[in-house]
């Protein structure tokens, strides 16, 4: 082809092509009339756990619904704009909060959840997490190496391989002012297949480079014949005699905010919850569902992070680039699991109404700092919640109108890490040759130099509202684990009072990952659903093997 | 530490004051409200004309150095930008955005709470960059969460717009021209 001819060719976009080609996608908000569906299974959300599961018991023969809350975008949608994409593509357009607002949650909500917007970094669980789990929960078939085929199948299916390209000057100012003072780094696996390195993961890969379930698992799973709900919110579980015998659910309005007039029943014989870590427990919760222990929504983390932005004497240009390449997990490894919180450094993309909307204060500071955008440098410290007695995480519960709420309260356990790590973050960038940093907080204080920065931050007033804090990993609040008094579900991700109803998403962590946890999610629900298609279709299974 | 050097005690003693008051006004003002609209008053987070004027007064002295002043086509799309962002938003939180909206538009709390005494169309400059300050660094949550609720709006609103791009040297989305 000419280039020419080329330049008139539209980047492809196969989901729409899957859709002329006869995929049963539904969206529920242009229902005429209410709809009652069966199945098989019936799959609550459409994120890492959900769509996972659709494709492997889908390709097992059974009959699959994939009912999802967000909207259904693909690639021709993804105009690399965050006015578009996040009212579009987030839970409550990228402004979710705790209950006090002290934490700002980025939270996927589209036909592929999470995967479809997040910046593809890609960890395995890490061992220390695995063997802590273990060890202080009980929990049997989840090592290492009972998990590394289940990582090396996703990880193949995913195109999940370490980033050879050079990572943007954001990344590497994390690199060089880490190596400068020692502190080891790594680079960051990412879940993509012919990159342009554009940088714009957190609002649609406009490219389908990313592997994310929207292209990968959704896509085979309506190949395979699976039907797709799309604005559609599960609401309860109907339940009698230990088994859930129907799923409710709410039609959106178009705009996809609130419920619309139309209502859908799917019965099935088996039952997968995998809103995410807040909305499964929250369905859980407004289902009535059997819970003697009272721990559903107990136990939910988010690896609260904390924020340190620097000015460079050149250009970083944060908003080009794969943004996730380089992280250290020094500050994890080097203190034991149960002790003082730990965190993982890494950098994140800086587009400006992220940027905007993080960094503290208003008027002329704020526009100083923002007309400097091209030389911002950005680092984030991830704080590995759950593993201590004092990082009980939050609790999800329902609001008035049935929709959850997390409570999440910030502790001094929380900000002696907190604290540490916006010294770290300054350190490392006054280390690569920062001429300013500034922990994002209220009070605006900016440093200079590191030894100013050293007591400036030990100085600082941190708490709730005045200190940045963000999250983009929810986990936990449906844990898995024998002992009933203490876990939602069984090993096999099977809710312990409910025999048809399992759980196949980050709830499912005691913890929080200690690492960005989509290639957790993949791999232990690939593990869970395989063994589930297992028992639901031996036959086709075993044909399979 | 220095900022605190100037007569700590009584600022303290005032602040809890304003704090107690503060409390007690944010019930009235979400009593009236809930009392006196019909909840289809403002369908989708459409801002009522109160509303309107208090993000028009507000935007400007937050916005100070980045929106351009006395402009009212781009404050007009700044308005716009916070509507739609509430828009996009449960209707629990646009709930809750509308009582923040009640309490600054009725005179007894928006002079009590905020300590803005005039309207929000009267408003000089500087008595709202005041009332932000003290929301920004109250000792209550409650007014500091209030403070984080305009700044996301207002901020979202503004850097959405690509007419705030080429003051802080962002380029847009690059083309994916093919060829």
């Amino acid at each position: 082809m000419t280039a020419a001819v080329l330049r008139q060719t539209p980047l492809p976009d196969p989901f729409r092509a899957g859709i002329a080609s006869g995929w049963k996608v539904i969206d529920a908000s242009a229902l005429s009339a209410d709809l009652a569906l069966q199945a098989d299974v019936a799959i609550v959300g459409t994120g890492a756990g959900g769509a996972t599961a659709a494709e492997i018991l889908s390709e097992a023969g059974l009959s699959v619904v994939m009912i999802e809350e967000g909207p259904l975008a693909t690639s021709s949608d993804f105009h690399m704009l965050e006015r578009e994409a996040y009212p579009q593509l987030y839970q409550e357009s990228a402004a979710r909060k705790t209950r006090d607002k002290a934490i700002n949650i980025l939270q996927g909500r589209c036909v592929g959840g999470g995967t479809t917007v997040n910046w593809t970094s890609s960890f395995r669980t890490p061992p220390t997490t695995l063997t802590h789990w273990s060890r202080t929960f009980g929990i049997a078939g989840f090592s290492e190496a009972d998990l590394a085929p289940w990582f090396e199948r996703v990880e193949r299916r995913l195109n999940i391989t370490p980033w050879e390209v050079a990572p943007n000057e954001n990344n590497d100012v994390l690199r060089r002012g880490a190596e400068a003072l020692g502190i080891p780094v790594a680079t960051i696996r990412r879940n993509v297949k012919g990159c342009w390195n554009i940088g714009y993961c957190g609002v649609g890969c406009p490219t389908n480079a990313k592997q994310s379930m929207l292209v990968t698992a959704i896509p085979a799973a309506l190949s395979n014949g699976a039907t797709l709900l799309t604005r559609t919110r599960a609401w309860t579980f109907d339940h009698s005699g230990g088994n859930v015998t129907a799923l409710n659910c709410v039609a959106l309005d178009p705009r996809g905010t609130d419920p619309g007039p139309r209502r859908i029943v799917v019965r099935a014989g088996t039952f997968i919850a995998a809103g995410g870590a807040i909305g499964t427990p929250a369905l859980l919760l407004r289902s009535r569902a059997p819970d003697p222990a009272a721990i559903v929504g107990k136990r939910t983390f988010l690896h609260p992070t904390v924020v340190s932005a620097a000015l460079m004497p050149h250009r970083v240009d944060g908003y080009a680039g794969a943004p996730q390449t380089v992280y250290s997990d020094h500050f994890l490894d080097s203190l034991p699991v149960d002790g003082p919180i730990g965190y993982k450094l890494e950098a994140p993309p800086l587009h400006p109404v992220l940027v905007a909307t993080t960094l503290s204060g208003d008027g002329a500071s704020h526009a100083r700092w923002m007309r400097e955008l091209p030389r911002m440098q950005v680092l984030i410290a991830l704080m590995r919640d759950g593993f201590h007695a004092q990082s009980e995480g939050g609790t999800v519960s329902l609001q008035g109108d049935g929709t959850p709420s997390l409570d999440y309260p910030l502790n001094d356990y929380f900000w002696d890490g907190a604290r540490r790590a916006l010294a770290t973050m300054a350190e490392i960038q006054f280390a690569a040759g920062a001429t300013t940093v500034m922990p994002v907080h209220a009070a605006g204080a900016s440093y200079a130099d590191w030894s100013e920065a050293q007591s400036g931050v030990a100085g600082l007033p941190l708490k709730p509202l005045a200190t940045a804090v963000v999250s983009a990993h929810v986990m936990g609040g449906c844990p898995l684990g024998a002992d009933s008094r203490r876990a939602v579900t069984d090993h096999d991700g099977r809710h312990h009072h409910l025999d048809n109803l399992y759980v196949f998403d980050g709830s499912l962590f005691p913890t929080s990952v200690g690492a960005n946890p989509q290639l957790s999610i993949y791999g232990i629900v690939a593990k869970l659903a395989s063994a589930l298609a297992q028992r639901l279709a031996p036959t086709r299974t075993a044909l399979r093997d | 530490m220095p900022d605190s050097a100037a007569s700590p005690r009584i600022s303290r003693r005032t602040l809890l004051k304003a704090g107690i008051a503060g409390g007690a006004g944010l019930l009235l003002a979400r009593w009236l409200y809930t009392s006196t609209t019909t909840p289809q008053s403002t369908p989708y987070g459409a801002l009522d004309a109160d509303a309107r004027a208090i993000v028009a007064a507000i935007a400007p002295v937050m916005l100070a150095g980045a929106l351009p002043a006395n402009d009212p086509v781009l404050l007009q799309e700044t308005v716009a930008g916070v509507e739609q962002a509430i828009a996009g938003l449960p209707p629990a939180v646009r709930k809750e955005v509308d009582q923040l909206f009640a309490l600054l538009s009725f005179a007894p709390t928006r002079a009590l709470i905020a300590g803005v005494w005039s309207t929000w169309h009267e408003a000089s400059p500087a008595s709202i960059g005041a009332f932000l300050d003290r929301w920004r660094d109250s000792r209550l949550a409650l007014l500091r969460s209030a403070y984080g609720a305009l700044h996301q709006l207002v901020f979202a609103a503004w850097y959405g717009n690509s007419n705030a791009w080429p003051a802080i040297g962002y380029a847009g989305p690059p083309s994916l021209e093919v060829g």
